[in-house]
């Protein structure tokens, strides 16, 4: 009888804090979408109210469209922005996926001198603070004229994905059997032949989910394209929402549509693919 | 030079040309943005950079000795292992403790565990600017929150006081890291074998001892590798801060990157910038050092 009062009584403490726990991961991002799509006078009033008295669009009109009234020429660079943020994400998922599955696969199946010393430098790499890169980077970029260009961020990111890709593939790699490429060899395929008609169609799934990785990586990257870019020419979604403002100071609301518009395509992809994600996530982190 | 190991390969090792090949495209990407900047910013360290017209002049280690003498620098080392050693903590003890709540059976739960990937996923800049909204001292949410709730009287200027400035990016910065923690740690725990629990509790072991004496044992490595580069990734905090609250005021946020940033970016002193950089840069391989050897232990063969 104790016993099952006890039980119950967890049971009962389990969803509480389930709940609290949803709460709190969703009532700030709720909070966010809240704020796009309600109107000045509702998020300005006191008391607040949290939820608008007529849902708008306006907001989200403004943005693309750029027909605000107080709020600066940010509106209207939006949906350049959005178009360099995909070409720019989308490049680098390709470079680096590319290059990067080589690179795995000679790590997977080939010895040779230095392997173990260069695996581990690629690993470090990614630990390498991405100040120490952008200061040298820039004024480099500044030499070879590739200051707010798309192709500057193209480089750079890679220094943050490749070494990414070389390191979760290997792993995929390693753990892919070899019997069918071994049946491959032995029916007169050369390696590179095995590789491409064998190794690389049964890694779809590791590749999938690490191009949606980079993909996001690349997509939410602020720091050097903040400092690299000026212009239309290269600039990208995260940093053109931190530049919304009116002649009251900061625009609170069309920053608010901006950040929820820059949420969509990492949010999306991270909710439908979530079983890669966190695999590759465990992967990435932890072998066993 | 042909070895033992070498031999066990030699169905694959057709030729020595071609792992070398697959390498290369990599491989010079490497070199391009990370072997070349480095050295670049080595020599940078060392001279007095002025960009405007790109002339170097040999200065000596007069730009490591000016850093230590920076007492803004200082202060954002100190900022910064304060703001580290704290955040990372929080999403540690957090995180696992979420982690073992996700691992219950309850309903709903693979909608709790889906919804967790949330704020891994939000850009970092949506996350800076969500919160900065949400701190607001005229129209926040967090101000009408306590108001609502007779908790304050007045609303409060939350991000101009540095001691609640500091906190509200520390909360800031935990919330949107602890999920990492959760789905690593959740990882793992799937991965513990319900008998062992249940042997435990024959023997008259509870929960609690159960957490301490089984849980904790068996996600060791995950909670070690976990630590160490949380770490890493911590003391190279910038957007949350650069968009929250830019460092102030007086400087009680300003965390390392954004200052190193700024002295770079905003002062012009490249040369200073990069003997700053190159600071960070030993402090993080030190660290990542510790973590390729922790890997190494938990059965990463090359």
């Amino acid at each position: 009888m104790k016993r099952k009062r006890k039980k119950a009584a967890k049971q009962v403490m389990i969803y509480v804090l389930a709940f609290a726990l949803c709460i709190y991961v969703l009532a700030p991002y709720a909070w966010l979408i809240i704020s796009s799509i309600s109107t000045k006078t509702d998020l300005l009033s006191k008391p607040l109210r949290w939820l608008p008295r007529k849902p708008t669009l306006e907001n989200y009109l403004k943005i693309f469209l750029g027909t605000s009234g107080g709020t600066t020429s940010a509106a209207n660079q939006f949906k350049y922005a959005l178009g360099n943020s995909f070409l720019i994400a989308v490049v680098v998922t390709i470079i680096a996926l590319a290059a990067g599955v080589l690179a795995a696969y000679a790590f997977a199946r080939f010895n040779f001198r230095l392997k173990k010393s260069l695996f581990y430098s690629v690993i470090i790499t990614q630990m390498v603070p991405p100040v120490a890169l952008l200061i040298p980077m820039y004024i480099i970029y500044l030499r070879m004229d590739l200051t707010d260009s798309k192709t500057g961020l193209i480089i750079i990111y890679l220094s943050m994905t490749l070494p990414f890709v070389i390191w979760i593939m290997k792993g995929y790699l390693t753990n892919l059997p070899m019997d069918l490429e071994d049946a491959a060899r032995v029916d007169g395929c050369s390696q590179m032949q095995a590789f491409f008609k064998i190794v690389l169609p049964l890694s779809g799934p590791g590749l999938a989910s690490t191009a949606i990785f980079i993909f996001i990586m690349a997509w939410n990257e602020f720091f050097y394209a903040v400092n690299l870019t000026s212009s239309m020419t290269a600039k990208t979604v995260p940093v053109l929402i931190t530049e919304f403002s009116s002649k009251a100071g900061y625009d609170f609301i069309m920053a608010a549509t901006g950040g929820v518009l820059a949420s969509i395509p990492p949010v999306v992809l991270s909710l439908v693919f979530q079983k890669f994600i966190v695999s590759g996530l465990t992967a990435g982190a932890v072998k066993s | 030079m042909p070895s033992k190991k070498s031999k066990l390969f030699l169905k694959h090792d057709s030729s020595k040309v071609l792992p070398r090949l697959l390498l290369l495209p990599g491989m010079v990407i490497i070199a391009l943005v990370f072997v070349y900047p480095i050295c670049y910013a080595l020599l940078m360290s060392f001279h007095k950079v002025n960009v405007s017209n790109q002339t170097w002049s040999f200065a000596g280690i007069s730009n490591y000795i000016a850093m230590f003498k920076d007492q803004y620098f200082l202060k954002a080392m100190g900022v910064t292992a304060k703001f580290t050693v704290l955040s990372v903590s929080f999403e540690m003890v957090i995180g696992t403790l979420m982690a073992v709540l996700l691992n219950q059976n309850f309903k709903g739960r693979g909608f709790v565990r889906g919804i967790m990937i949330i704020p891994w996923a939000l850009p970092t800049v949506v996350n800076a600017i969500m919160w900065k909204w949400i701190f607001n001292a005229n129209y926040g949410a967090f101000n009408a929150l306590l108001t609502q709730l007779n908790l304050i009287d007045t609303y409060k200027a939350w991000l101009a006081r540095p001691d609640t400035a500091f906190n509200c990016l520390l909360f800031a910065n935990v919330w949107k890291e602890t999920p990492y923690v959760v789905l690593l740690v959740l990882a793992g725990l799937q991965s513990i074998p319900h008998e062992l629990y249940e042997a435990a509790s024959v023997d008259g072991c509870g929960p609690i001892r159960g957490f301490f004496k089984i849980t904790i044992p068996m996600i060791k490595q995950i909670l070690l590798i976990l630590l160490i580069t949380k770490t890493i990734w911590t003391i190279q905090t910038y957007d949350v801060v650069s968009i929250m609250t830019a460092g102030g005021p007086a400087s009680s946020t300003q965390l390392i990157s954004y200052y190193v940033q700024k002295m770079s970016f905003k002062f012009f002193d490249f040369g200073v910038g990069s003997a700053m950089a190159f600071v960070i840069m030993l402090i993080t391989f030190i660290l990542s050092v510790c973590y390729v050897r922790s890997m190494a232990k938990n059965g990463e063969v090359i």
